[in-house]
């Protein structure tokens, strides 16, 4: 049966541990906005230097890029973009302290691997109502790659930010279970 | 008597379609949304998703804010009736108009300079992408589609045998919607184009999405296949926001053409829970 938890950012491996695929989970701290270019600028960076602009240990990446600020918020619209597309540098990234990553779609059997190798966790939410989704950001600041527009690297606060497990540690997937229950 | 067309209407059109597209799910969508969810059971899990997408309509209308983070790439069709006259430089002001309501907008620019040799943003959301149609009768109509990157790349484009026939077509709609609905940001509408050659059928897929919401095709056969298709693809069970259930798509709107005697060609276009079109009379 699954739950709904709140969560403080950022996580340990102990917070996700006892996640299920399927469980609500509203988040609420700091997460770092990346997507295609800053995935490959984030590889690069580990490559190079050994580190990226913020401290992985324990963090938890957005695959968004948002609008500029509107209507009094820090970001006019901000939601999930297609995961799958990360799939080539998420496992890495998981070993290197990423604990969970925010985005829409199903994932690689490489990720879910990663997943249940190195206790992180793939959360997904729901994809075309970013308007909603601005509502829990509190605040926004660009911390790195600015060249990249709204595909520089950015730490949002969040509070109360809906999302679902998609990835457990365990190797359960929501999306293949969704599908395995309409057949 | 014979209008005629000038690239600064053209241009105005598409400021201000572009404006309000970006922060309002197209009407049609949001009733045929609205339908779907009042047949739903109270209790099931895509009733409180299509809440989430209504009430980001709501949101987005109140606020003046974009709908979608993915305020998309610009297509633009100017179709244009035997009575109307249309000089060679109408689509000189588009690019300016996009960046301009992409800037006053506070839009998202996604849009980079060359999809192999360089990825650098272009900073405006240019270029639009312009196409041209001559169609009988009288009149012109600007359509302005607002697309999402996630929805076009759940599309595709596939050459089948004609032996593949009705079966072929019925299994590459299921086949894409299976692999790639969680994508797409479902409910979808599913563009669906049949026929033609390889390079307009994709156009058909396109067109037929700003086909009012759930409105059947013209012939018979066309409409029956489009329930049938809708019907098989709502019992994938993939459902609003892909977290399981019904509907996983409000609609297929299926085009046909003529082709080849050695082709099917069948194009997939999906069109998301954040749909964003005008069509505006011009002449």
């Amino acid at each position: 049966m699954s739950k709904t938890v709140s969560l403080t950012l950022p996580l340990s491996r102990e917070d996700v541990a006892n996640l299920e695929a399927g469980d609500e989970v509203l988040l609420t701290g700091p997460v770092y906005t990346m997507r295609d270019a800053g995935h490959e600028r984030a590889l690069q960076c580990l490559e190079d230097t050994g580190e990226l602009p913020f401290n992985l240990e324990g963090a938890t990446l957005f695959y968004a890029g948002p609008t500029p600020a509107a209507a009094g918020r820090p970001l006019g619209s901000v939601g999930p973009t297609t995961a799958s597309r990360m799939d080539f540098a998420t496992p890495q990234l998981f070993k290197a302290g990423i604990v969970a990553a925010i985005g829409k779609g199903k994932r690689s059997p490489e990720v879910a691997k990663a997943c249940q190798e190195t206790g992180s966790i793939y959360l997904c939410t729901i994809g075309g109502v970013a308007a909603l989704l601005a509502k829990s950001v509190t605040e926004s600041e660009l911390i790195g790659w600015e060249d990249l527009g709204t595909e520089a690297l950015r730490k949002l606060e969040l509070k109360d930010f809906p999302t679902y497990v998609a990835l457990d540690t365990k190797g359960n997937d929501l999306y293949r279970q969704i599908e395995a229950a309409s057949q | 008597m014979t209008d005629k067309l000038n690239a600064q209407a053209v241009g105005e059109a598409v400021y201000d379609a572009i404006r309000s597209c970006a922060t309002t799910l197209r009407p049609d969508y949001r009733a045929a949304l609205e339908k779907a969810q009042a047949e739903l059971p109270a209790d099931a899990r895509a009733v409180g998703v299509i809440d989430r997408i209504l009430e980001n309509a709501r949101i987005g209308e109140a606020d003046g804010v974009p709908i979608c983070q993915d305020t998309g790439s610009v297509w633009v069709c100017l179709e244009v009736g035997e009575d109307v006259a249309v000089p060679g430089n109408i689509f000189s002001q588009v690019n300016d108009a996009v960046a301009r309501a992409y800037t006053d907008g506070r839009l998202r620019m996604s849009l980079v300079r060359d999809a192999l040799f360089d990825r650098a943003n272009t900073g405006s959301n240019t270029p639009a992408f312009c196409e041209l149609k001559l169609v009988p009768g009288a009149g012109a109509t600007l359509h302005v589609l607002l697309k999402g990157g996630g929805s076009d790349n759940a599309s595709r484009v596939v050459m089948l045998a004609p032996g593949a026939g009705a079966e072929g077509v019925r299994r590459a709609v299921l086949d894409c919607v299976r692999e790639k609905a969680a994508n797409a940001c479902p409910p979808l509408v599913i563009g669906l184009g049949v026929g033609a050659t390889f390079d307009k059928v994709a156009g058909l897929a396109k067109h037929a999405l700003l086909r009012e919401v759930g409105s059947p095709a013209q012939s018979e056969a066309a409409a029956a296949f489009e329930a049938e298709l809708l019907a098989e693809v709502n019992a994938l069970g993939i459902g609003p926001g892909a977290l399981g259930g019904a509907p996983t798509a409000l609609a297929v709107h299926l085009e046909t053409a003529p082709c080849h005697i050695a082709a099917l060609p069948v194009a997939i276009n999906m069109g998301c829970c954040a749909m964003r079109s005008a069509s505006i009379s011009l002449a």
